[in-house]
Formats: structure tokens, C-alpha cells, sequence
């Protein structure tokens, strides 16, 4: 079917987007108006703001502690999505090529953990992770077994085991935002690799490349969009978390959305609380654009 | 009835919101504006037979509510919150359509200076006899104009008994001391910790200045190696699992912890603590006053009293209800820590000069 160009049917294009339109003005864009004007507000006791123009709130945001905070924030979302982009490649392999009665099913499983409350998973994964958690049992028992089968073979045995710090650490908070965003790299990975035509990798593979090779040099460069849409939607959440860090991590585990979540409860600051977080909604718009450019160059060729 | 037994049936008030927060925060959100209208049976009062209550997670008797809707026909509708700043925050753009709210003394202070509370009218409320009279002239209400005391709490040290060398009876073993390093869990409430660490180094908690916060957080960072995690709130269950062995925590947390493992116990250190109290208020733009008043009258009556405090086991400042409590409970150390002690806590005031500068120390603490 040709594609359409808008102009033709203005009306028809009205009635239809008009909800949305204003679903977006109403719900997302006066709200962010407001916060917007917050960020250059002052408070004036305890309830009121005063819209005062300042830009005292973006002086204090741009100051070495928060930058390094952000930087530190930045870093972790960036290894988040690294790892879940290593990890879940091969799993939209996977469910790619497996056959038609099994992808539903590997599918339904990639999307079951959203039916749980994140906060609930986290629980979870908490009482897995700690000194007295099941992976610290499970391998605390290894030991203890490693440990016979020497005694048994007349070698000395292992010393005793001691458990591993699994949480309140960086550590607890990469491994728990790689378990929350998966799906998110999972899914426009998929949706990227299944439109792809077959018959290339089959070329590629008869032409004399290897399996590396051609995942390397025709099934990514065809996933591309797949590959950059789901580092997008695993990097501007991760960036945003704040209940992981909180609940896993250690005392240095901080991230900015924690800084901005304090910001608007606990220090009951909300124009600096609306200054960090138009600094992180700006930095987004600068990787959206960047990505945004990058795609142009193909188009160029 | 045997105290463990009694105690065995209760959470912490903050717990099990800790552990359904982001979801339960969600609740009470809709739903109010729907339910205030509903059918009109008038009461003799002229007002509805409803009341929308805002209250901490298993901070009320279980049969309460029944109770009172049996006594005056009033149904009332619970919704759960789990920290004051999510309170103040949500009435920051006006009442979300509550009647009675359970802010805690500091936040009673703040919601008052911000005009969120309506002046309470005592004639309405032939209870407030009830109330132990040192809480009645407190600092954070004189004379009881906007708040009636529900329950008090005090900070302290949670430990694991066959984990510390000796009862960790100062503040020193959680703020200055690696002896227990990697076993510690602080709050992760910037203020208490700011405040606590000025009773460690001899200050009143509303003495501080920001010299001392400076002092204070340099403290801190030389300790935080040694701490393992800043809890939310949720330290008796990082005590139960064995993650940390000594934690700082409120005294009602505790006692729940202790029915579940007799290796548990609860010391407020020498130098003195803190002091919380939660209070029952009217927020203003309430739309059942009157409901409300005869809900706080209700809850402060000696035998409501008991039954409540029979059930989430904090100490009460209710004289009628503590008299007709069993000894188990009346001399349970942790409930109510000694005499000597007790002199030596201290409510902390709100100060909004000092808030802001301890949450900016403590992300640099955070940070560092």
C-alpha cells in the first residue's frame, strides 16, 4: 500500500490524532511546563513557589557534587545497558529462530516479569542476594561439597566458607537494573532481527562466512535500528532509576533520580528538585539528537 | 493475654508499607473525590456518615473501625501512607479529601505553620482527659490546639546478641567506632542522622548549627566505610535476615522483630535519642469536621485505647489505656526505656533553615 501523506486528508488525520494531542498537551506537556518554571522558581515558606526567574536553582544543579553524580549515574546506566545488550543479543537470536510453536511461549517469558510489581522483584531479588540468601546458601552448599570430595581424595579441605557480599553494593545495583531493563532490550531486539531477511545470513554463511562473522557483518548492521532503539529504552529509564539503588545499594550507591526524589519529599526543595531533573531531561535531548543526526548518514549514501 | 503472644500478631507501623511502598503510595490517589458522595444518609450532625482516615500501615486496633461504625453508624475509610514528607507533599496542592491524618510531631509543626491544619475543638473531644498530661503542653503544639498524641516512639540501637561483645550501649559503636565495621545499617533519614549524631557529641537535637553539621558529616564520611547500607526504614528485617547485626531503628520496629527472634534486642543509648510522636489532626478543607472530631474523641477513649495498643504495641500517651494495659507491656524495657534514659531524649523541632543543609551534607556524605 502507498504510503499516505497527511496533507491529503487533513480532517480524517485530525479526528484521529486529536485524542492524543491532547492526552500529550494535557498530561505531559503542562505538567512539564510547570516543573519547568519551578526550576527557575524560589520557595517563599513552606507551600508557596515564587516563579522568580532565578537561576540559582541551575547554579547549585551544575556544582561539582551533583555533576559527579550525574557523571556516576550516567556510568552505571551506560554498563546497564552494555550488559543488557550483550546478554539479551543472543536471546532475540534465540527466539528469533526458534520455531513458530516455541516464540509465543519465549516471548510470554520475556514479558511474565512485568506482571509483578517492580518493587516486588526487587524484594525478590534481595532475598536471593543477601549474606543469608539462597545464592549464598546454594554456594556456600558447593563448597561445603568441593570440601568432602578433597577429604575424600586424601587432600586437605577447602577452609570454611564465607558468604559472599552480594547487596548493598555497586554491584546489587548493576546486576538489579540489568534484571529490570532486559525486557527492554529484549523486545525492539527482536522486533529488529525478526523482519530480517533470511536469505542473507544463508548467503553470507554459503559465501564462506563464519558464524561470527556474519552475526558481525550482516546480522547487526541489519539490526541496527533494533540495536539503537533498545539502548535508548534501557538507558533513559536506568538513568531515571531510583527504587533499585535505594533498596540494593550501598552507601555510595546513590544515583541522581535518589538526589531528586529527596529533593521534592525530604528536603521539601522542589525548584531544585525541577532544575536536577530538567539537567538529566536536557542531557536525554542531547542523545536523542546525537542519535537522531547518526541516522541521517546512511540515508545520505 | 501472654505479651509475645499479643506482639507476635503486629508489624511495624513503617514495615509492611516498606514492603508494598511504590505500590501502596499509588492507592489512595482516585477514589476519594468518588466515594465523599455516594448516598446521602445524614447523620443528627448533618454530615454524611463517612470519614476518609489517612493513617500509617498497621497503626490502628484490629476491630477499630468496626467499632466505631457500629458506636456511631460513621463508615470509615482507611488509606495508608508511609512517610511524612509523602504526606506533605501530596497536601502541598491543597487536601486530597481527608478527614483525620496521623503526621508526626515535627510534621504537626510544619503542616500548622503551612495552615494545612484546622484548629482542633476540645469541647468536641471530652477524651483529651485521658492523655497523659506531660503531652499535653509539648513544644510542637501548646495546648494541643491542632494535634491529639495517638503514640510515641524513640530512636535506638538494634542488635543481634550473640553478635557484639558488650551491649552496644553508646552511640559510638554505630557512629565512631570500626568495631563492627561491614555489620552496620544506619537510617536513611538525613535529619535523625544529623540530629543523633549531636547527642553522640553531647548537643541538644535543635542546638545544632552548621558548624556542627560540618563536624558531623566529616564524622560521617570517616565512619561510612565501616557502615554497610542506609535502610529505608527497614531495618528489624535486615536484622532478621542476618544481613547487618546492629541497626538503628525505632523501638516499636524492634519488639516486632524480637516475638520473631529472641537473639534480637533494642538499647536506647546513654547520650540520649530522639523522641517521635504521631498525632491525630484535621487537615483543613476536611469534608466531615464533625465526623472527625468524634473519630479522635473515639480513639482517645481508655478502652479503644487498649485495644489498639494491644495490637501495634508502641507506647501510648494515653494514661487510661496504659493503666488498663497488662505488665508485660507497661514494663516492657524496650517499649519504655528506662527513666534515666528517657530524660536525656529530646523531640526534635522542625527547623526549615537546617532541613535543606542536612540532606545537602548528607548526599555528600553519600557521594563521598
Amino acid at each position: 500500500m502507498a504510503e499516505q501523506d497527511w496533507k491529503t486528508s487533513k480532517r480524517t488525520f485530525a479526528a484521529v490524532s486529536l485524542p492524543t494531542l491532547f492526552w500529550v498537551v494535557v498530561f505531559f506537556l503542562i505538567p512539564m511546563a510547570i516543573v519547568w518554571l519551578y526550576s527557575f522558581g524560589e520557595n517563599r515558606g513552606l507551600t508557596e513557589i515564587e516563579f522568580s526567574g532565578t537561576l540559582e536553582n541551575y547554579k547549585r544543579a551544575t556544582e561539582w557534587l551533583y555533576l559527579t553524580i550525574f557523571g556516576k549515574s550516567f556510568a552505571v546506566a551506560a554498563l546497564v545497558t552494555l550488559i543488557c545488550l550483550i546478554v539479551g543479543f543472543p536471546v532475540a537470536m534465540a527466539i528469533t529462530f526458534a520455531s513458530e510453536k516455541w516464540r509465543p511461549w519465549l516471548l510470554l517469558g520475556i514479558m511474565l516479569p512485568f506482571w509483578t510489581n517492580l518493587l516486588i522483584r526487587t524484594y525478590a531479588l534481595m532475598m536471593l542476594l543477601g549474606t543469608q540468601g539462597f545464592a549464598n546458601k546454594g554456594m556456600g552448599a558447593l563448597w561445603e561439597g568441593t570440601s568432602w570430595i578433597k577429604t575424600l581424595v586424601g587432600l586437605q579441605p577447602l577452609p570454611t566458607w564465607e558468604p559472599v557480599q552480594l547487596l548493598f553494593n555497586n554491584f546489587a545495583v548493576v546486576f538489579g537494573l540489568v534484571y529490570v531493563h532486559l525486557p527492554f532490550m529484549v523486545l525492539p531486539l527482536y522486533a529488529a532481527l525478526d523482519r530480517l531477511d533470511r536469505s542473507l545470513i544463508e548467503a553470507s554463511l554459503d559465501l564462506g562466512a563464519g558464524h561470527f562473522r556474519t552475526i558481525m557483518r550482516i546480522v547487526v548492521p541489519l539490526a541496527a535500528p533494533g540495536i539503537i532503539a533498545g539502548v535508548m529504552i534501557t538507558l533513559i529509564p536506568a538513568l531515571g532509576a531510583y527504587l533499585t539503588p535505594d533498596l540494593m545499594g550501598g552507601t555510595d550507591s546513590q544515583m541522581i533520580a535518589n538526589v531528586i526524589e529527596r529533593q521534592f519529599k525530604k528536603a521539601n526543595d522542589w525548584p531544585f528538585g525541577a532544575a536536577l531533573s530538567f539537567l538529566l531531561i536536557y542531557a536525554m535531548f542531547i542523545l536523542i539528537a546525537i542519535q537522531s543526526m547518526r541516522k541521517k548518514v546512511p540515508e545520505v549514501r | 493475654m501472654d505479651f509475645n503472644e499479643l506482639i507476635k500478631q503486629t508489624r511495624g507501623r513503617r514495615s509492611l508499607l516498606q514492603a508494598m511502598g511504590a505500590a501502596a503510595i499509588g492507592i489512595s490517589f482516585g477514589g476519594l473525590a468518588a466515594c465523599s458522595k455516594g448516598e446521602g444518609k445524614k447523620l443528627a450532625n448533618g454530615e454524611e456518615a463517612k470519614l476518609n482516615f489517612y493513617n500509617w500501615d498497621t497503626y490502628i486496633g484490629e476491630t477499630t473501625l468496626d467499632d466505631f461504625k457500629e458506636a456511631s453508624g460513621v463508615e470509615v475509610k482507611m488509606d495508608l501512607f508511609d512517610s511524612n514528607d509523602v504526606l506533605f507533599a501530596k497536601f502541598k496542592a491543597g487536601n486530597p479529601g481527608y478527614d483525620v491524618i496521623v503526621p508526626s510531631n515535627d510534621f504537626v509543626e510544619r503542616m500548622a505553620q503551612a495552615d494545612m491544619l484546622q484548629a482542633l475543638d476540645h469541647g468536641a473531644i471530652p477524651n483529651m482527659k485521658n492523655i497523659d498530661p506531660t503531652f499535653i503542653d509539648v513544644d510542637y503544639d501548646q495546648g494541643r490546639k491542632f494535634s491529639m498524641p495517638y503514640t510515641w516512639l524513640a530512636l535506638g540501637i538494634g542488635y543481634r546478641k550473640s553478635k557484639v561483645k558488650a551491649k552496644p550501649d553508646s552511640w559510638k559503636v554505630l557512629f565512631d567506632s570500626p568495631e563492627y565495621a561491614g555489620r552496620i545499617a544506619w537510617l536513611s533519614e538525613a535529619g535523625d542522622m544529623f540530629r543523633l549524631y549531636g547527642k553522640y557529641l553531647g548537643k541538644s537535637v535543635n542546638a545544632l548549627t552548621p558548624a556542627d553539621i560540618a563536624t558531623i558529616e566529616a564524622m560521617m564520611i570517616k565512619q561510612k566505610p565501616n557502615v554497610k547500607n542506609f535502610h529505608v526504614d527497614d531495618g528489624q528485617d535486615l536484622l532478621l535476615k542476618g544481613d547487618i547485626d546492629l541497626v538503628l531503628e525505632y523501638n516499636g520496629d524492634i519488639a516486632q522483630a524480637m516475638t520473631e527472634d529472641d537473639n534480637i534486642d533494642f538499647i536506647v543509648p546513654n547520650e540520649g535519642s530522639q523522641l517521635n510522636s504521631d498525632n491525630l489532626c484535621i487537615p483543613k478543607g476536611a469534608p466531615h469536621p464533625k465526623n472527625a472530631h468524634a473519630f479522635i474523641n473515639y480513639l482517645l477513649d481508655g478502652e479503644v485505647g487498649k485495644k489498639i495498643t494491644e495490637t501495634i504495641l508502641y507506647p501510648t500517651p494515653n494514661a487510661a489505656a496504659k493503666a488498663l494495659m497488662p505488665d508485660s507491656y507497661k514494663n516492657n524495657p524496650v517499649i519504655y526505656p528506662p527513666a534515666d534514659v528517657l530524660a536525656k531524649c529530646e523531640y526534635a523541632k522542625f527547623n526549615p533553615t537546617l532541613q535543606p543543609l542536612y540532606e545537602e551534607a548528607f548526599t555528600r556524605v553519600r557521594a563521598a
